[in-house]
């Protein structure tokens, strides 16, 4: 299988002169299609910075990086939409779902932009939710929020499914129940799963392990043998 | 400085746009309650000053000829504090150079005293001597008008007698405030004099040696007014009294009156409709403001700061904006006043006015303005209260829709996720997508109406000068004359018809109501000068009744078939009871007509008329001028061109003027809303729609989440503001209908048209504003900060 991303000397800064904040330094990485990738560092290593940059969010400033064999550091910003619209998948730490839609609804918002989605009763079957179809977000728990989130994120069946700290405002149990709703989409649906944490106990589930510090990749660890969520102390 | 005080001055910086935005509104409503204010104060005081340095009379007795002695009978009726008899009469200025003669009326003034009442107010020249007949003093606008100056020299004819005349002074006095050439109804300079002369140079004159023809009355503080004028009239009834009447029957009194009111009406309706609208825009944006900050808000009272403090800072922030309003609305409302009086002593002859500030209306503007502002801000308040540290401190719940519809079948299947948003969101707080609706309606409704009351000036011109009256000129006699005399006006070449009229001083009772006036005596069947009914059709007019205007009808509550009291106010003053038969549609005066035999019949006057319409062949204009000059039984001409251009002249500078600001004032409340709604809506949204972006929705889709709202918002305000805009034209147009001129209440669908037009654009400005912001949105800002 061939690379989700490759970036080359990925750089970004904020601000300019003396002010300026060096975000990346020079982030060369490969990551393959079809792995569940941890980005692991404390706040302000880059980690989140590259997630903004690989789902489309956000520019480098120098350097170049590759979905497959585009180069989203060459499109303009229709096409990076196009690009989220068609390929990516986002779950945000604060849920993010539509207050005014339903678990349903927040997913439909999703499947009828989408190419090929799955139905949006499929996508919350797979989250285990399809009892609460009907209920607004108000009606619902964090950890449910969060699976209906996960449900409109996988739902357009997308290449690479986002996560920037997932479980961050979950309780262990929610957020083992939320961990294991992506390993169940890396393997049924096939897609590339980046998750953005802090939590290094939560690397045990990944195939890849990208540790950030100070705007620099430190290490890539290759873990053959990923554990499954409830093995992870939280 | 306060790390509070801080935080407010760098959120007020934040919210700029908005905070201006409301404080245009509050200002508005400010600058109108100071200048109206300002104007009443000013106009009031100014003329209560002025009548009673030049000691105006309190009460006025025309009469036809009274002995002199008679003066002193009526000083010594209880409640007269004291008494000057004069003597006036029509006059006929001729200036030459083939220009119509003009009208004047001539006052006489004691010849070695000055005036015990209706003193004058002398700008150039001197006062007459005594003895010196041939002395006069001009009503100082005339001869501005004209280009008279002392020294000049002046021809009039009064009583058919022809007068050279030396004008050694000008002056003006406050009982010609507001001077009208005879007939007309607005003020024309250079059309109408008053000719100041000696009692004695009057005498001779007019045939009155040791009598008078008016005598004025002041009263003493307890003096029962309507006691006096009967005991008066009863003095002066065998002299042929023509009816006392008080100042605030005199016209130029009148008319400034009606100003004052008409000014007392818009202070109470205005500015309050104002501060309104802004305190229900603060009301949005302060509360939206609480709620994103709320974890501010927890914080601070964590780390102590009391629920008064913390409150405090959010109803300085009110106060900051309601105060900053008010003090540009009393600015702005100093400087409108002052161009305003400009504009009032064009049209009203004050000698001087200063545009007198009511220091109670900038209190009252500034207290009104922080009540309205704290009224929208106190709810708000409730809130941050209600906020404990540690709820504030957690992110806040999901606004709940679970009590919002929900789409199935049909609406199901059709409506996609964005329309359902849109749809929830404007069902969720009904009451205040209900305030944004009204608030837009509103600014619709006093665009519309107001530019329908331009079109219903023109409705008022057209059936004036069009419809009713078809002549070119108007001749009146210097008293009623034989029918056939109108032969001779029939007979100057170019004139091609001539139609008589009599025109008779009259009062009109019904049950208490009376109204003083004149009562037109015209054909059967009128062709030059017609009543017309609703359809704008001829009336004919019976000889067995009345024929009454719709606003003399309405101001004497009487409908056709009842039956009114006419007092003649001329030959042998009969008084007769005549039934009403029509009641016809005029826009211009309160007039009334009869049947011209009939009126003659009920006089005991046979066959005389007092003037004539004519429809005359505009290229021999000036040989017709000419020869009515010569005319020694014609006493004035007036042209219907010049009077109409007169109207049209008030229309557009007075009170007909301010319909232009009233315009504008409607835009600024109208784009105040829409930019407001637009704004809240983008802030208290912007994490859900940077989360749209995020998930593929293009710029386009998500501006149409947030915008579709403003849309409906918008839309549903159109047909609403239309139906407001009609009820309000009616306000309106009572409002600007005056003793002088109705305005009927017009639907016209092209100001309704334009109405629309500006506030969907006001709403594509806005629309544009904020979604300029939505596309320059930091995705990844947006999603870190917990709303």
């Amino acid at each position: 299988m061939g690379n989700a991303f490759t970036t080359r000397d990925l750089r970004k800064v904020y601000g300019e002169g003396p002010a300026a904040v060096h975000a990346l330094r020079g982030v060369d990485l490969e990551i393959p299609e079809g792995e569940i990738v941890v980005l692991l560092g404390p706040s302000g290593s880059g980690k989140s910075t590259l997630l903004n940059i690989l789902g489309g969010l956000d520019r480098a400033t120098d350097g170049q990086v590759f979905f497959r064999d585009s180069e989203l550091s060459a499109m303009s910003d229709a096409e990076l939409t196009r690009y989220r619209r068609d390929h990516v998948g986002f779950v945000f730490q604060f849920y993010n779902l539509m207050p005014s839609l339903t678990a349903q609804e927040n997913v439909e918002l999703v499947t009828e932009i989408a190419r090929n989605p799955l139905s949006p009763e499929e996508a919350l079957a797979l989250v285990g939710l399809e009892a609460r179809a009907d209920h607004f977000p108000a009606q619902l728990s964090g950890g449910e929020q969060q699976r209906v989130a996960i449900a409109r994120a996988v739902a357009k069946q997308p290449d690479v499914l986002f996560c920037d700290e997932p479980t961050g405002a979950l309780d262990s149990v929610t957020g083992r129940a939320v961990l294991h709703v992506l390993r169940d989409v890396n393997r049924k649906l096939g897609a590339t799963v980046m998750i953005v944490t802090h939590a290094a106990a939560q690397a045990a589930i990944a195939h890849r392990v990208i540790r950030f510090a100070d705007g620099a990749v430190q290490s890539v660890t290759v873990n053959e043998t990923p554990a499954s969520p409830e093995e992870i102390e939280w | 400085m306060s790390p509070l005080t801080r935080k407010l001055l760098r959120d007020l910086w934040r919210i700029k746009g908005q905070a201006i935005a409301i404080g245009a509104v509050i200002a508005v409503g400010v600058l109108m309650l100071v200048m109206m204010t300002g104007l009443v104060a000013s106009l009031e005081e100014t003329r209560r000053a002025y009548y009673e340095r030049y000691r105006l009379a309190d009460v006025f007795a025309p009469v036809t000829r009274a002995p002199g002695h008679r003066a002193e009978d009526l000083g010594r009726l209880p409640g007269v504090a004291a008494v000057e008899t004069r003597i006036t009469g029509a006059a006929l200025i001729d200036l030459g150079r083939d220009r119509l003669p003009i009208q004047a009326r001539a006052v006489s003034l004691p010849d070695l005293r000055a005036p015990r009442l209706n003193a004058i107010h002398l700008t150039d020249g001197r006062m007459l001597q005594g003895g010196r007949n041939d002395e006069v003093v001009v009503l100082n606008s005339f001869a501005r008008a004209v280009g008279l100056h002392p020294g000049d020299r002046l021809t009039a004819t009064m009583n058919g007698f022809r007068r050279e005349l030396r004008i050694v002074g000008l002056a003006q006095a406050p009982e010609f405030l507001y001077t009208t050439p005879p007939g007309e109804l607005v003020p024309d300079d250079a059309r109408f004099a008053v000719l100041w002369l000696n009692q004695s140079a009057l005498e001779a004159v007019f045939d009155m040696e040791g009598a008078f023809n008016e005598a004025l009355l002041s009263l003493t503080r307890d003096a029962r007014r309507a006691e006096v004028i009967a005991a008066a009239d009863r003095l002066l009834d065998r002299h042929g009294g023509l009816g006392a009447y008080p100042l605030h029957d005199l016209g130029s009194n009148r008319f400034i009156s009606e100003e004052i009111n008409g000014l007392k009406t818009s202070t109470a309706i205005v500015p309050p409709v104002f501060l309104a609208v802004a305190a229900f825009l603060l009301h949005i944006v302060i509360s939206r403001m609480v709620q994103a900050e709320r974890e501010q808000i927890g914080l601070l009272k964590a780390f102590g700061y009391t629920d008064w403090e913390v409150g405090g800072h959010y109803f300085r922030m009110i106060l900051t904006i309601a105060t900053g309003g008010a003090l540009a609305g009393c600015v702005l409302g100093i400087v409108a006043g002052r161009a305003m009086v400009d504009l009032y002593l064009y049209f009203y002859k004050f000698p001087f006015l200063v545009f007198r500030l009511d220091p109670s209306s900038f209190l009252t503007g500034f207290v009104v303005s922080i009540l309205s502002a704290s009224a929208g801000g106190a709810l708000v308040l409730r809130r941050v209260f209600a906020l404990t540290p540690a709820v504030a401190m957690r992110p806040p719940a999901p606004p709940d829709y679970s009590r919002s519809g929900r789409f199935r079948g049909l609406a199901a299947r059709f409506l996609d996720q964005p329309t359902r948003m849109v749809l929830r969101r404007l069902t969720r707080q009904p009451l205040r997508m209900a305030g944004a609706v009204v608030g837009i309606a509103s600014g619709i409704a006093l665009s519309a109406a107001m530019a329908s009351i331009l079109d219903s000036f023109d409705e008022m011109m057209d059936l004036t000068f069009g419809v009713m009256d078809r002549s070119d000129m108007s001749v009146t006699f210097t008293q009623p004359i034989e029918a056939r005399s109108v032969l001779d006006l029939a007979a100057i070449d170019g004139v091609i018809e001539v139609e008589p009229v009599r025109m008779v001083p009259a009062i009109l009772r019904h049950g208490r109501d009376s109204y003083r006036g004149a009562i037109h005596g015209l054909r059967a069947e009128p062709r030059l000068y017609r009543a017309v009914d609703k359809a704008q059709r001829p009336l004919y007019l019976r000889g067995d009744g009345i024929t009454l205007s719709r606003g003399l009808a309405n101001e004497l509550g009487v409908r056709a078939g009842q039956v009114l009291t006419l007092e003649v106010r001329e030959g042998r003053r009969p008084r007769v009871d005549i039934p009403v038969i029509a009641v016809a549609e005029t826009l211009l005066g309160s007039p009334a007509y009869m049947e011209l035999d009939a009126l003659n019949r009920a006089l005991k006057e046979p066959l005389r008329v007092s003037g004539a319409y004519l429809r005359v062949d505009p290229a021999r204009a000036d040989r017709i001028h000419a020869r009515l000059k010569d005319m020694p039984m014609v006493a004035g001409v007036s042209l219907k061109a010049q009077a109409r251009a007169s109207l049209a002249r008030v229309m557009d500078q007075g009170a007909g003027g301010t319909r232009y600001v009233m315009a504008l004032i409607a835009a600024v409340i109208t784009f105040g809303v829409i930019y407001n709604a637009a704004r809240v809506a983008q802030a208290e949204r912007a994490r859900d729609l940077a989360s749209l972006r995020v998930l593929g929705f293009t710029r386009a889709e998500v501006a149409y989440v947030l915008l579709g709202e403003l849309a409906v918002v918008t839309l549903l305000a159109l047909p609403l503001g239309g139906l407001m805009g009609w009820g309000l034209s009616f306000v309106i147009s009572r409002g600007y209908s005056t003793d002088i001129y109705q305005i009927p209440p017009l639907f016209s669908a092209e100001s309704y048209g334009w109405a629309m037009l500006v506030v969907l654009l006001a709403a594509l400005v806005s629309g544009a504003l904020v979604k300029r912001d939505i596309d320059r949105a930091d995705l990844v800002a947006a999603l870190k900060t917990r709303e």
